[in-house]
């Protein structure tokens, strides 16, 4: 866990974040400092624990495989920046 | 004066027909348009919709339709911007959802809606309910009814300063790290966030999704237990949802006490707790036992790192759950040569400050090479977090706490060091990561300037009941619930 392995242009690139150098250079000092601060959970003794995923325990919550109303089409396009045909559009994406 | 009615008490004038809900939403308007210039609790409300909601209401009560049958029958109640309102904007105090528009209601709307409230309002927020002072909203910082030099709480600011300043009988929030308790502390209301799971999480914005709840702000416990009846219950629709019947827990508010065992957590009564905090706190010790209740200590000996544990966990589920705000679907968007473009330039320009940092931290705990030593080790501390809590929860009923080490600080006092804000959450935050639940409840004021002091109750998984108990009894024998802000 070393916090100086820290490469926030790369971090950013994987969560698509565009950051300006001066937000790269701010952001960086601060994450520094608080991955510093986290550093401490290495010396809590976690042998044997098993992970907590869930607040409160349960498993295979299923529903009957029942085909139900969603939401109708021309709500789902409501909000959407750029739209035609009953599609959402993007810039292209394959070549 | 109906603004300044609480929920049980604007009921019984209503169900008497001594005022109409017209009325009442009108005093919240009126009390808004008076005082919001300054608070900037709200982003925004829609008049002629919450008023025709009212004459709704009104018609109901008029036509026989009782609060037995629908026990918030026309009663305003106003929500944080986080919870979706069919029809209602929904921009979780950011840029980046431009315009949105709900499509639905979140499941807690249609019960409050089902129970006949009259929902409104979008309450002021920390950006996707990341902060704890509202000074990570994009739009504005809400304002402290009791001094507005200084921050009501976060993330759920706004809708603590909204009870406060009675421009609303109840509010609805969220809390994640402390979302609700420690707004509700700083500005002298009741704040309950219900156990994991309790309340659907269906149309709530997600920000952490093993940690988030929704949960009520009111002037007093009673409505706390009311209002927290009406929106609990199994969603098929929130697979994380309780299937759990739901109690009345207005029933059982009697005053007594004897019998219930509470805990201190010598590890919460430490250095960099206020002195002035620290003796309301005591006092309200003294009285809990004067009530009837026996007092003993317990310890939580993992409670030191639940601040690091919770800033690990919650921005890793936080990376993924605003990877959907992408310029696509809906929201703003930046345009850019091909998606990936589009993607960081939409994010980079919509995000504030603080959500990038957390997407940051998240996105790397969780990536390749480190995902085994930051965040499956601390969901492994986040395990023995819980396990301290179930322990305790073996020897007494409910754990009782200061809310926060101060009362509320003045604006931009921490913003300039995130882990100073981050460590402000020391008392509430182990209560999400353990799944138990939580309520703050006034227990007094700092003496110059006059700010309130919140007092924690901690109780076991679906111990709502229990805390409901304990603070009403507290409340009614204590003057602090009667106190009105200065802008109230």
């Amino acid at each position: 866990m070393a916090a100086n392995d820290f490469d926030i242009h790369y971090v950013a690139d994987l969560a698509r974040l565009q950051l300006s150098p001066e937000e790269e250079q701010r952001l960086g000092a601060q994450l520094g400092n608080i991955l510093g601060y986290v550093e401490q959970l290495r010396t809590v003794d976690v042998s044997g624990v098993d992970p907590t995923s869930h607040a409160f325990p349960l498993v295979n919550v299923t529903r009957p495989d029942v085909a139900r109303p969603g939401i109708p089409q021309d709500e789902a396009l409501r909000n959407a920046p750029l739209k035609s045909n009953g599609l959402f559009i993007v810039p292209k994406i394959v070549e | 004066m109906l603004h300044r009615l609480t929920v049980t008490e604007l009921v019984d004038r209503l169900a008497r027909r001594e005022a109409s809900s017209r009325e009442a939403l009108q005093s919240c308007l009126d009390q808004i348009a008076k005082v919001d210039g300054q608070l900037k609790a709200f982003l925004s409300y829609d008049a002629p919709d919450a008023l025709a909601q009212a004459d709704a209401a009104d018609h109901d009560l008029a036509a026989g339709v009782t609060h037995t049958q629908k026990p918030l029958l026309g009663v305003p109640i106003a929500l944080k911007d986080v919870l979706c309102q069919k029809g209602q904007p929904c921009n979780c105090g950011s840029k980046i959802l431009g315009n949105f528009v709900s499509p639905y209601d979140a499941t807690v709307v249609e019960k409050l809606k089902a129970a006949g409230a009259v929902v409104f309002g979008r309450l002021n927020m920390d950006e996707f309910a990341m902060g704890s002072s509202t000074e990570n909203s994009a739009f504005f910082t809400t304002r402290n009814p009791w001094d507005t030099d200084r921050i009501p709480g976060g993330s759920s600011g706004g809708s603590a300063a909204a009870v406060a300043a009675n421009e609303a009988f109840a509010t609805l929030g969220s809390d994640t790290g402390g979302s609700i308790r420690q707004p509700a502390a700083l500005c002298g209301c009741v704040g309950v966030k219900p156990t994991y799971g309790r309340v659907s999480r269906y149309g709530l914005v997600a920000f952490a999704s093993s940690l988030d709840q929704v949960g009520s702000f009111t002037r007093s416990t009673r409505d706390a237990a009311l209002i927290t009846r009406t929106i609990s219950g199994h969603d098929p629709r929130d697979s994380t949802s309780l299937d759990q019947p739901v109690p009345d827990y207005t029933a059982g508010l009697d005053g007594d006490l004897h019998g219930l065992r509470l805990g201190l957590a010598k590890e919460f009564m430490v250095g960099g707790l206020d002195p002035e905090v620290r003796d309301a706190v005591a006092a309200a010790v003294q009285k809990l036992q004067d009530l009837g209740a026996t007092i003993e200590e317990v310890s939580l000996p993992h409670s030191e790192h639940a601040v690091a544990t919770y800033y690990i966990i919650a921005t890793a589920e936080a990376s993924a759950n605003l990877a959907r705000f992408d310029g696509v679907r809906y929201g703003a968007r930046v345009a850019g040569a091909d998606p990936t473009e589009m993607y960081k330039r939409t994010r980079g320009a919509g995000f504030g400050a603080e959500v990038k940092r957390r997407i940051i931290l998240g996105t790397y705990v969780l990536s390749s090479g480190y995902y085994d030593a930051y965040y499956l080790r601390a969901q492994k501390v986040r395990t023995l977090i819980r396990q301290d809590f179930l322990e305790a929860f073996k020897k007494v009923d409910a754990i009782v706490s200061p809310t926060t080490p101060t009362a509320a600080f003045k604006l931009g006092e921490k913003t300039q060091d995130p882990l100073q804000m981050y460590l402000s959450d020391i008392f509430t935050i182990s209560c999400n990561l353990a799944g138990i639940s939580g309520l703050s409840l006034p227990c007094g004021f700092t003496r110059e300037p006059k700010l309130p002091i919140g007092l924690q109750l901690l109780g076991p998984p679906l111990g709502e009941s229990t805390l409901f108990r304990i603070a009403h009894a507290y409340e009614q024998a204590t003057p602090w619930h009667r106190d009105i802000s200065p802008l109230g």
